[in-house]
């Protein structure tokens, strides 16, 4: 066998102008593909403008991601195929390259770099809590159930329902005191539903009871941890109707596999009918409990 | 695979050194030699490692349909925990730097033992009562420890999860870590101070130099787990207020220290692995490891740079600057990727042969890398609070967890077991049992991927019909029944090799390194004779003179003519070589 470089011979200008537009055309036309069919790699876009971001990100790293594995997986399977044993003959035992291993880490670190700067953009647009929110709902998380408490919108863009209840409206659904032996469809009324405006920032402020939590909708791209005893906040902007599904995904004790709820966002008019029919139910409510407590 | 022309000899009596002491199980139970604590490690590990998946087993099996009453909640909530305990802290981590770096770091180095045999002996017993204290909580009345492998407080305040076996699950990690500790002390001594006269640092074989990073890394990490489980003891039964809110403790504390070592940790269970993927990778190539100092220098950086990523896994928890531990997080997949190539550049133009031991390396390389690009998705902030705590985060630690410690330890395991018992293992079960893993490791974890992307949480005991993830789940089950046909066969392997065995010579596989120069297995101390050591591969050197490993960065150095007694067959003009190969026994 005539003895070969390691590296393969430079090909000719020619040959290299035309493998380049090749490889031009061939990822230009991958785009068109990926673009065109609406791959999304196994993902939701979701339904909120930080999801959409994020969807974003995700696509463009699954790209990049897959270009590579296959570029790496196809060395690999070219080395086992192309130099299994065929003779006695020992192999020359080269064991370095300099240049190339230069080139192998400096390459991947531009990679990764470029990459992160992606990340941090989107990554500060999606944690961004700056605009001024049209609702703020207070979560509060507990073993093993969510309480959904809305401020009245007022001049106090801050207010921290624990401290100061009154300008609160709260929904809070029967908790599961004694959850069941087997879950049931987050739609189910044993699971409390979160109401949001479309079209609308709204702001959360996230609290625990007791143990660590995770707030997570799958139609949001979201998750954060109820992370005792701080408060986390961020803000969502959903952007399309629908009632979705929520689950703790932070495991939290013995029913964490059943703390569910549904997400139900409506057009601005539809939750300004509901959010009034609630503040009317809680004054009944507190009438009522008057009465009772005077008789 | 038999070398020709090699003098069948046996080291001549003056040189027997007659192993004085107990035999049978008395020797078992009171040895100091690091072999024979090796052995004990390795078998041990494996009996967790077919405990904690037989549990892994019984999951999957709830997990086949919706609404699924197998196991309780409660019981569901154990085996997570209990799976996840075993596998890391009692098989991975164990079965690597307890099995296989106590048998074979003192005889790649050419010592007679570890430096601290006593120790290593303490070492093994603290390791065997920890793990059995932690699998006997499931006979307390309230069952094993259920907080999950992580424990974060304050669910594992007494208050949230009372009773005796999450106590016993504190103990035996305190137990384990320190039997880690010493381990690590052992190996780090053993390198730095036992090796024969002419291996320099950077003439290890790979193996031993990520087998002394990760017991650097044990040293750093393993304390911080054991004060942190004395603070969470404290938490429990003193009074204290570390971890809980109540008494102006924090929480979130406990998440940075347990990951502060956790991560580590996670470089604890994949650098030996590494290190045996390469020592195979060459050996079956029939060449020296490519960019020999760059894999050493890739291996530091995973170290160094794994003690500052460990926020990645608190991205959710909204107290961590997130840049910052992306960027750490990104910067490890430069020194992955630098040993990725390495690999590759080490099979190029070589002359490969696929004994099981290079096919599950080759399916390492195969596997590692999609758990890898997957690890780049999840070290985006934003792309983990997508999936964050669901199934797409189990099947990217299953993926790299399982295909470093399972396919790079079988492939260790097959490697090595000619040394460890001097016997062959059947080629055709091996293979099987590859093909068995490999083809179920996909069937299991890629379904895990999509579930996650469907929005499936982890750890959850059941899931409604109404979430459309029953087939998915069906179909990783199955690759989860595969993957135990496999490991079942292996074990199959093992039990033919010990019913009928096969002798497998001294040097089976024409590997590099010392320890094929010594008897399969070995004899007490390890070595009569030790070939002349001019590059990382002396025993390659001997027995292909003529190909002898080029050395430094030029074309092959002129060696020294003679050691002692010994002509050196290193040296490029061949004169001495050819007198036998090593691992013949022969003995001058």
């Amino acid at each position: 066998m005539p003895r070969r470089n390691l590296l393969p011979s430079a090909p000719t200008p020619t040959k290299r102008r035309s493998r380049r537009v090749a490889s031009l055309g061939a990822l230009a036309l991958l785009v068109l593909v990926l673009g065109g069919c609406n791959v999304d790699f196994g993902a939701t876009k979701g339904v909120t403008t930080q999801s959409h971001l994020e969807f974003r990100l995700w696509f463009w790293l699954m790209v990049a991601g897959i270009a590579v594995a296959v570029f790496v997986w196809a060395l690999i399977f070219w080395a086992i195929f192309r130099y299994r044993k065929k003779d006695d003959k020992i192999p020359k035992q080269f064991h370095e390259h300099i240049g190339l291993e230069v080139a192998y880490t400096v390459i991947p670190l531009i990679m990764v770099l470029v990459i992160f700067g992606f990340t941090f953009v989107v990554e500060n647009n999606i944690d961004n809590v700056l605009t001024p929110p049209q609702v703020i709902v207070n979560v509060t998380a507990y073993q093993w159930g969510w309480i959904f408490q809305y401020s009245k919108p007022g001049p106090d863009p801050h207010v921290n329902c624990t401290l100061a209840p009154k300008d609160c409206v709260t929904v809070e659904t029967a908790p599961n005191a004694a959850p069941s032996a087997l879950a049931q469809p987050y739609t189910s009324p044993i699971y409390p539903q979160l109401v949001l405006p479309v079209n609308e920032t709204v702001r959360f402020f996230l609290r625990s009871r007791d143990v660590v939590h995770g707030f997570y909708v799958h139609a949001f791209n979201f998750s954060r941890y109820a992370q005792p005893p701080l408060t986390n906040a961020f803000e969502i902007h959903p952007t399309s109707t629908g009632v979705f599904p929520g689950q703790c995904t932070q495991y939290c004790g013995l029913y964490h596999s059943e703390m569910l709820f549904s997400v139900k966002v409506e057009t601005p008019s539809q939750f300004q009918a509901w959010f009034s029919g609630q503040e009317k139910k809680l004054q009944t409510q507190a009438s009522l409990q008057s009465l009772v407590s005077r008789s | 695979m038999t070398i020709a022309a090699r003098p069948a000899l046996a080291p001549s009596p003056d040189l027997l050194e007659e192993e004085h002491g107990p035999t049978g199980m008395l020797k078992w139970l009171t040895s100091t030699d690091h072999k024979v604590i090796g052995k004990s490690y390795t078998i041990t590990s494996l009996v967790f490692f077919c405990m904690a998946g037989l549990m892994a087993m019984v999951m999957r099996t709830q997990l086949t349909s919706p609404d699924n009453t197998l196991v309780s909640q409660h019981l569901y909530n154990e085996l997570f925990t209990m799976h996840g305990s075993l596998m890391l802290y009692l098989f991975a981590g164990p079965f690597a730097f307890g099995g296989l770096a106590n048998f074979i770091v003192p005889l790649q180095v050419g010592a007679p033992d570890m430096a601290f045999p006593r120790l290593n002996a303490l070492s093994y017993w603290l390791y065997l009562g920890g793990g059995m204290i932690m699998v006997s909580g499931f006979l307390t009345v309230g069952g094993a420890a259920d907080f999950g492998w992580v424990a974060y407080a304050p669910l594992s305040s007494a208050t949230n999860t009372p009773g005796a076996g999450p106590d016993m699950w504190i103990v035996a990690l305190l137990l384990t870590g320190f039997s880690a500790i010493f381990t690590g002390v052992n190996i780090v001594a053993t390198v730095f101070y036992l090796r024969a006269p002419g291996l320099t640092m950077f003439r290890l074989p790979i193996f031993t130099w990520n087998m002394l990073v990760t017991a650097i890394l044990i040293l750093i990490a393993f304390p911080v787990l054991a004060s942190a489980m004395i603070m969470l003891w404290c938490d429990r039964h003193l009074g204290t207020h570390i971890f809980t809110v109540s008494g102006g403790g924090s929480p979130v504390l406990w998440q940075n220290l347990f990951w502060f070592f956790g991560h580590p940790e996670v470089y604890i269970l994949a650098l030996p692995f590494f290190g045996i993927v390469t020592d195979v990778l060459a050996t079956f190539s029939r060449k020296p490891v490519f960019g020999y100092k760059g894999m050493v220098f890739a291996t530091i950086s995973i170290a160094a740079l794994s003690t500052s990523v460990w926020a990645h896994h608190m991205y959710t928890t909204g107290t961590e600057l997130l840049p910052f531990f992306s960027l750490m997080t990104y910067m490890i997949a430069v020194p992955t990727g630098v040993k990725f190539f390495n690999w590759i550049g080490t099979m190029w133009r070589g002359s490969l042969t696929f004994e099981t031991p290079m096919l599950y390396a080759v399916g390492f390389l195969v596997v590692f890398l999609f758990g890898g690009v997957t690890g780049i998705l999840l070290a985006s902030p934003p792309i983990d609070f997508a999936v964050h705590d669901t199934y797409f985060v189990v099947a990217h630690f299953h993926e790299v967890l399982f295909g470093s410690a399972v396919f790079g330890g079988f492939a260790g395991l097959y490697f090595w077991y000619p040394k460890f018992t001097g016997r062959m293992t059947r080629e055709g079960l091996g293979k099987a049992s590859f093909w068995v893993m490999f083809v179920g490791f996909w069937v299991t974890f890629v379904p895990q991927y999509i579930l996650g992307l469907h929005g499936m949480p982890r750890r959850i005991a059941e899931y409604g019909a109404a979430t459309g993830w029953q087939s998915l789940n069906q179909v990783s089950t199955a690759g989860a029944y595969l993957l135990f046909a496999s490991v079942a066969i292996t074990l199959i392997n093992f039990w033919v090799s010990w019913r009928r065995p096969v002798p497998a010579g001294d040097n089976p596989w024409d590997a590099h390194t010392l320890e094929w120069a010594t008897s399969s297995p070995p004899p007490h101390h390890n070595f009569y004779w030790i070939p002349p050591i001019r590059s990382e591969r002396p025993v390659w050197d001997y027995n292909h003179p003529e190909h002898a490993t080029p050395n430094g960065h030029a074309v092959p150095s002129p060696v020294p003519a003679a050691v002692g007694s010994l002509a050196a067959p290193g040296s490029s003009d061949g004169g001495a070589g050819g007198s036998g190969h090593v691992g013949g026994g022969t003995a001058q």
